[in-house]
């Protein structure tokens, strides 16, 4: 019974191959193409850029102050979405009465917030965690009340017929059956943190990658943009492991299956 | 079996509000007793309203007229003394086999040494022991129902309410798990109203069949099933006068006169 394994290792080598591909086709191709160092700069130039970062622009700094503000705003804003996300669930009338409002935030590109809440808080870390907690907040929110709405009802009458107060059937039901939508929405907030965050990095301040990429944009240094943009990935990549590890151990009862989408 | 009545419907009407405005007589009028011990199928056309009954009979809807009796008392809402099971297993993915079946104890607040007690007797008795600690998931459809079955029982209820409880899974599974009813309901000693649509199910499970008409659903027919062994329902199989009763009820169901799939033949 090797079969699964076999397809596994096949894979992988082929990620593996795919990946020297493009680092080869990264480095020469500019070159071969006749693209300015300036426009795609080759793989060296920006590993010799990250180097350089690391001591002369506190590369680290930066990036633990995106990954602090990611973090920040991701908990917050899937406590708050969560939250939100079982309150209207488990209430048709409130659900009915802040829908329209609920759709009209959400159809707003919150990153348009960054610059109002700079102007509201300054250049501090807390508009750029506002934003990823904006940003968080609706994929995290939708997942749950759909998951509560969705629920069997023949579950909940089962509970019922036990004589389930409604604390139990929301324990024992409901919110356990919320819980595979609830990883799918940290998955997609995970990931959506770090795109508040850096805009809200982008608009004012002077911490953070997206100040980086600011700065080296302005300087017109092409591979300080890029080793900001790995970072960035990094970062969003760590989050993003972070809630599968976290998920693979909550939803253990499910069957094996691949972990899509990673 | 005995002269006391476990469940009775009075008189139950049950009306819906259609969402046209429109009002809809599920069930006019319907009054019967099961008494202890004994195993009543309700069999009727789809839409009549015998699943209407059973939610009545369980306490999760308030009948429009009359009323549900269960152990002498008036069935107001829940209670402890009747246990549904469905069609669907209704086991929860996220617990294990052996923590589905406390799923109602649990909720009755009983102790955990007493719940994990009952869960591994019940278990045992339906040879599924060696799963407890399994997750649905993994196993068979019929597996999983024998499950629902041990939930049902594990807070010992006095009637059972059984909603097509085998229409899902497939024909042999079927047999064995009817069964393993039989035999349970007896060595339990419980009393249970079968909902079906396999009229040999209703013939061979049961001490008495009642047939309904289409909606609004009333009770047309009673049919007492003069067999032995109610606890074997595979022995029932080869009697030949099942053959006679399916026959009585296709006629009374108005199926007899389409051309059918013979119900009586069996190997």
């Amino acid at each position: 019974m090797n079969g699964p394994n076999q397809a596994m290792a096949r894979g992988a080598a082929f990620s593996v191959a795919v990946l020297v591909v493009f680092l080869a086709a990264w480095q020469w191709g500019p070159g071969l193409l006749g693209i300015p160092t300036f426009i795609v700069p080759p793989l060296s130039t920006v590993a010799n850029e990250f180097v350089r970062m690391l001591s002369r622009n506190a590369l680290m700094f930066h990036t633990g102050v995106t990954a602090a503000e990611v973090i920040a705003g991701f908990i917050l804003g899937s406590l708050l979405g969560a939250f939100f996300g079982y309150m209207l669930g488990m209430s048709p009338t409130a659900e009915f009465a802040l829908s329209p409002y609920i759709l009209a935030l959400q159809i707003a590109p919150k990153v348009a917030f960054a610059p109002l809440f700079i102007m509201w808080m300054g250049f501090t870390v807390y508009p750029k965690i506002l934003v990823a907690i904006l940003i968080v907040f609706f994929p995290v929110m939708v997942n749950v009340l759909t998951a509560i709405r969705t629920v069997d009802p023949d579950l909940i009458n089962l509970a019922r017929a036990f004589k389930a107060t409604r604390a139990q059937i929301f324990w024992k039901i409901e919110f356990p059956a919320s819980l595979p939508p609830l990883f799918a929405g940290l998955r997609i907030g995970s990931t959506l943190a770090v795109v508040g965050v850096v805009v809200g990095e982008l608009v004012g301040g002077n911490m953070g990658l997206g100040y980086l990429l600011a700065f080296g944009e302005g300087q017109a240094n092409t591979p300080m943009v890029f080793v900001t943009i790995l970072m960035l990935t990094l970062v969003g990549g760590v989050a993003y492991l972070g809630v599968i590890l976290i998920e693979t151990r909550v939803l253990h009862y499910l069957p094996k299956r691949a972990l899509a989408g990673f | 079996m005995s002269d006391l009545i476990r469940l009775e419907y009075r008189n139950v009407t049950m009306r819906f509000v259609e969402q046209s405005g429109k009002s809809l007589t599920a069930v006019q009028q319907v009054s019967l007793k099961v008494t202890d011990g004994e195993v009543v199928s309700l069999i009727g056309p789809s839409g009549c309203g015998k699943s209407t009954l059973l939610n009545i009979g369980s306490g999760l809807y308030a009948p429009s007229e009359g009323e549900a009796i269960v152990d002498g008392e008036r069935v107001e809402g829940p209670n402890a003394h009747v246990a549904f099971m469905l069609q669907k297993d209704l086991l929860l993915p996220w617990r294990t086999i052996a923590e589905n079946v406390q799923f109602g104890v649990e909720i009755q607040g009983i102790p955990l040494p007493e719940r994990q007690k009952r869960a591994k007797t019940l278990l045992d008795n339906l040879n599924l022991g060696e799963f407890a600690n399994h997750y649905p998931h993994q196993l068979s459809g019929g597996m999983r129902q024998r499950v629902a079955l041990a939930r049902t029982l594990a807070v010992d209820p006095t009637v059972l309410l059984l909603d097509e409880p085998f229409s899902a899974v497939d024909a042999q599974t079927r047999i064995v798990l009817q069964r393993e009813l039989a035999q349970t309901l007896r060595r339990a000693g419980k009393t249970a109203l079968l909902i079906t649509h396999d009229l040999l199910e209703a013939v061979t499970l049961s001490d008495r069949v009642l047939v309904m008409s289409r909606r609004p659903g009333r009770i047309i027919d009673e049919l007492m099933i003069d067999l032995p062994r109610r606890d074997d329902p595979i022995a029932r199989r080869q009697d030949p006068k099942v053959n006679q009763y399916v026959a009585r009820l296709m006629d009374r169901l108005d199926i007899g006169h389409t051309p059918i799939e013979q119900p009586g033949a069996v190997a």
